[in-house]
């Protein structure tokens, strides 16, 4: 199975590791991840206002690189997936933005929102199978306690992103299963970590964080997961925290025995 | 600056919210990761709106508060989506003249070696036009 693959920029600058093992493990279970080519960056927080054309026209040219080859598209950082999955929503749904969008954009054929848009989880859960997965594991993680941070952008709005539960969650917990460890549920593992606020407020983040990275260090996690670099940075940033953050393909990669010790 | 009623109406035509719909219970405020930085809370935003009450607002720091984290908008029993009108609020301040939170020239001296392109792109969009 092949797919258009969505990295955006991060993936290629401070999150390689999100990006390398997904590439990796993807070969090894089965599938195959195409980068579009001359994608751009999909701006990293989506676009609110219902005026706003401009800002979203990047996701859109992406979108149709992979609806041009019959392609669903995947991501992989939560932003690019929360704004790529929300612009999709908007071009197949929301007729002033479609319209404008399409008269903007000028393509040989309207883009309204073909493409199947799915989150690297979403694909491992609904197109492999997390049994599958199992199968392949040869290094199990096993007596590994591992917490599952979510964040908000994979999660919220929930009527669009349609990716699991927003308040309970559990396809990362089905995931650390599957990869034979662990999965400890703690009460913030879907609670935000500040964003982009760590720039200009950098305490407000850290409080924030200090929550998360306590709460689930009080529930007997050892590690926490995520798909987030900016979560990953955030949750770094805590003075307290003893427990190590990693995205979560690196563990996939582990137990699929592609990581060199 | 325009007429506290034209901004309203802007507000509400940007964020899609409809004010009328708010029964006040509150939880766009308890579930906000920010309310205790904010000064004008959450539940607010949609009082004033509706009064077409909107100087204070422009003035408010609660729009640089905001994480755009979607738990009012998750959580709000009738979709009224507080945070849309926040980020309306910011988008009315920041197409104005000056109306920037972030000038590049302050980017250097935030900046460390672990930074990830996202937190600047993502500081970017939100904090100016």
């Amino acid at each position: 199975m092949k797919y258009s693959y969505y990295p955006g920029c991060t993936l290629k600058n401070k999150a390689q590791a999100l990006d390398m093992y997904a590439r990796a493990s993807a070969s090894v279970l089965g599938f195959e991840l195409e980068e579009v080519s001359e994608w751009q960056c999909c701006g990293g927080v989506y676009p609110l206002g219902s005026d706003e054309i401009a800002t979203k026209l990047s996701s859109v040219r992406v979108l149709n690189e992979a609806k041009k080859k019959d392609q669903a598209l995947v991501t992989l950082c939560s932003a690019c997936h929360h704004v790529i999955k929300r612009v999709n929503d908007d071009m197949k749904n929301v007729p002033d933005i479609y319209q404008k969008a399409n008269r903007y954009l000028q393509l040989e054929e309207d883009y309204r929102g073909e493409t199947n848009v799915y989150h690297f989880l979403e694909v491992l859960r609904d197109q492999i199978g997390f049994d599958k997965l199992k199968e392949k594991v040869v290094k199990p993680l096993t007596g590994k306690k591992i917490g599952a941070y979510y964040g908000c952008l994979l999660l919220r709005p929930s009527s669009i992103l349609a990716f699991d539960n927003p308040e309970n969650p559990k396809i990362l917990e089905d995931f650390i299963r599957a990869i034979g460890a662990e999965p400890v549920i703690y009460p913030y593992r879907n609670e935000c970590c500040g964003g982009y606020i760590s720039l200009k407020e950098k305490d407000m983040s850290k409080n924030m964080c200090e929550k998360i990275t306590q709460s689930a260090e009080g529930f007997g996690a050892d590690m926490l997961i995520t798909a987030c670099p900016l979560c990953m940075y955030n949750l770094n940033k805590t003075e307290s925290k003893k427990i190590p953050v990693y995205y979560f393909t690196e563990l996939l990669a582990e137990a699929l025995g592609l990581k060199e010790d | 600056m325009k007429s506290e009623k034209k901004q309203a109406e802007k507000i509400k035509e940007i964020s899609g919210v409809n004010p009328l719909k708010c029964m006040k219970c509150g939880k766009c405020s308890a579930t906000c990761p920010s309310f205790a930085e904010m000064d004008i809370k959450p539940h607010q935003f949609v009082s004033y709106v509706q009064n077409e009450e909107i100087e204070e607002l422009t003035k408010s720091v609660s729009l640089w508060k905001c994480l755009s984290c979607f738990a009012c908008v998750e959580r709000c029993p009738r979709d009224v989506k507080p945070g849309k009108i926040i980020d309306a609020v910011r988008q009315l301040v920041e197409r104005e003249k000056d109306g920037d939170y972030l000038s590049p020239n302050e980017i250097p001296e935030l900046l460390d070696p672990e930074i990830p392109q996202q937190l600047l792109v993502s500081a970017f969009r939100r904090y100016r036009r």
